[in-house]
């Protein structure tokens, strides 16, 4: 019904999105190894960015707590990294240096790769539903919303942090090895994790924009617009916005899991309250209402950080407030509402004055 | 005999000891056509606030067919038969025209079916013959925020007919109209009685004149006068607390 409207730019889309992919497919020979894994980590990152865009631009939901999921989903691999280097008796080397003496029950399952990739996979997303059925089901959102989220994200990185023997406090997890028998600093697993993350935010962005594309994504923007509308036409307002937090919560897990492969630690640092609103300032830089948005504000503004951090480390974080001021105030679409713009205007130059003859009905 | 399709009876309902609607009792055979009218603060809008649920009453009873529904949740007093069109335009801005339209005209509303992709051709088609009912055709593809004030009032009204709810409340459906939209909503609003009961809360008295049925007068949350526009009208005492100055 709606593409009628986007036909035109529909095939302008998809090859832009096929360019961008077999770019992604050939960047192991353009990129050193040092930006290859930089890009890899991104990638990765941009999974957590989309799963905004369908919580916050599309939902208006805004979470300053994605670093918990993100949190679950790094954790629960890096846990099973951890043991996975270990002899049968051997303890992680923070719970030696703790005095810890026995595994607890709860890190000893993780030894299974299957319970891992299981944990990465369900765990977040139950905990989300819950969460996010208790507080939606009572009416609560906006910025109450947000403050509930970032309390939850202050929380769960205070608790990493002061459960030292669990959780490897402040280091976080890290000194890993293996994977599923593969030894992680060979070329070829480096090689098949990144493009094992490259089909993840291709599934990533396949998955929404199909869902978006459909009844579902405009049940979610009604109840981002309306939510007393649809009330009164007899709708629950309230599911859409939690499966919306549910699938950003499973994205941000999974994202959160295969950065911690690419970075090789995964720490509290990386889940708190500042990671968390940063990861909100890049799908605003991108824009928040697209899904190419969301991967490249994530890429874009990590590169960034990236570079500017090693020559000039005291001035990144004026840079971001900076750039974050500049979006909000000049671009409130984000760089993808600029392209889009730069569209719009270009069809409304092709077809002048056809569509103001159309709104003469009533008078 | 059956019952009515809509009975208040003796409904109050009291913010804070301010009884906004007085032991009020009214009502609406099935297909017919109500106008309320009233002064401002008569409780017009909160005896519309009481039969869909966003108010409890603190006594009396709402009957829709003989059911109490008095205190049920907003979206399943819908599901029952019952649809409101606020004073304010409620559209649904993100959306297209038709879109708006079909989302109100789906009859299955619960939440995993927006999952699939087959799309209900019942609810798209009922969407087309409402756009044509409320003379939108044109405007069918457009994004319900980019209508103009009237447009929107008659999506949403339009909307309201969708949901095919036995009665349909209308709080204002002419706010910030012109007398040709006005018109043309008369026209409209007309067109549903008989099928649906119609419940109409408005100020303007011409347009009450275009609609005809039956006017009721609220005042202090009381019913003060019930009959045609030209005996209300004749009404000394409703002269002197509203119509006089018109």
């Amino acid at each position: 019904m709606l593409r009628t409207t986007s036909k035109p730019a529909l095939p302008a889309k998809l090859l832009g999105a096929l360019a961008a992919l077999l770019l992604a497919c050939v960047a192991p020979w353009l990129l050193s190894p040092y930006d290859l894994n930089l890009l890899a980590r991104f990638l990765a990152l941009s999974l957590t960015a989309m799963g905004l865009v369908l919580l916050w631009g599309e939902g208006g939901v805004l979470s300053l707590g994605q670093g918990v999921f993100f949190g679950i989903g790094g954790y629960a691999l890096a846990m099973h990294l951890k043991l996975a280097d270990l002899g049968p008796t051997e303890l992680p080397d923070f719970m030696v240096w703790s005095g810890v003496t026995a595994l607890p029950w709860w890190w000893a399952i993780f030894k299974s790769p299957v319970v891992a990739v299981a944990a990465v996979f369900i765990v977040a997303p139950i905990v989300a539903a819950l969460f996010a059925w208790a507080i939606f089901r009572r009416r609560i959102g906006g910025v109450y919303f947000a403050l509930i989220t970032q309390a939850l994200a202050l929380a769960f990185a205070t608790l990493l942090v002061s459960q030292q023997g669990k959780t490897g406090g402040f280091n976080g997890l890290t000194d890993y090895h293996t994977l599923f028998g593969f030894n992680l600093n060979r070329p070829a697993t480096v090689l098949g994790l990144y493009y094992l993350t490259v089909l993840f935010v291709a599934a990533g962005a396949g998955g929404l924009l199909w869902l978006l594309g459909g009844r579902f994504g405009k049940m979610l923007r009604a109840s981002r617009d309306g939510s007393n509308r649809l009330r009164f036409l007899g709708y629950d307002p309230a599911p859409y916005k939690v499966l919306a937090f549910t699938v950003a919560a499973l994205l941000t897990s999974v994202s959160g899991a295969l950065f911690t492969l690419h970075a090789g630690v995964v720490s509290p640092a990386l889940v708190g309250v500042v990671p968390s609103i940063e990861m909100v300032i890049w799908v605003a830089i991108g824009g928040r209402e697209s899904v190419a948005g969301a991967i490249i504000g994530a890429l874009l503004v990590n590169f960034a950080k990236d570079k500017i951090s090693t020559a000039l480390p005291e001035l990144w974080l004026y840079g971001l407030g900076l750039l974050f001021i500049l979006v909000v105030t000049v671009l409130p679409r984000g760089i993808a509402g600029l392209f889009a713009e730069i569209a719009e205007r270009r069809a409304e130059a092709r077809k002048p004055a056809s569509s103001s003859s159309q709104k003469e009905t009533g008078q | 005999m059956s019952a009515p399709l809509l009975e208040l009876a003796n409904v109050t309902v009291d913010f804070d000891g301010f009884k906004a609607i007085n032991d009020l009792s009214l009502t609406i055979p099935a297909g017919s056509m109500t106008v309320v009218i009233g002064p401002n603060g008569a409780g017009k809008s909160t005896m519309c606030d009481a039969i869909i649920g966003r108010v409890r009453p603190s006594a009396g009873r709402v009957l829709l067919r003989g059911e109490e529904i008095q205190g049920a949740a907003e979206h399943a007093v819908v599901g029952k038969g019952i649809c409101r069109k606020f004073q304010t335009p409620g559209v649904l801005v993100a959306l297209s025209v038709i879109d708006n339209l079909i989302i109100a005209a789906t009859t299955d509303r619960r939440w995993w079916k927006s999952l699939t992709r087959r799309p209900d051709e019942a609810a798209q088609a009922r969407a087309e013959e409402i756009l044509a009912l409320v003379g939108l055709e044109g405007r069918r593809d457009a994004l319900a925020g980019n209508l103009s004030h009237g447009e929107k009032q008659w999506l949403e009204i339009g909307m309201v007919v969708a949901t095919d709810a036995e009665l349909l409340l209308l709080d204002e459906p002419t706010a910030g109209m012109g007398a040709a939209e006005s018109t043309q909503t008369a026209e409209i609003v007309k067109g549903l009685v008989g099928k649906h009961a119609v419940l109409v809360i408005d100020h303007d008295i011409d347009f009450v004149a275009q609609l005809g049925g039956r006017v009721v007068v609220l005042h202090q949350g009381q019913l003060l006068r019930e009959g045609t526009l030209a005996e209300v009208r004749a009404d000394a005492e409703v002269a002197a607390i509203y119509l006089g100055r018109a």
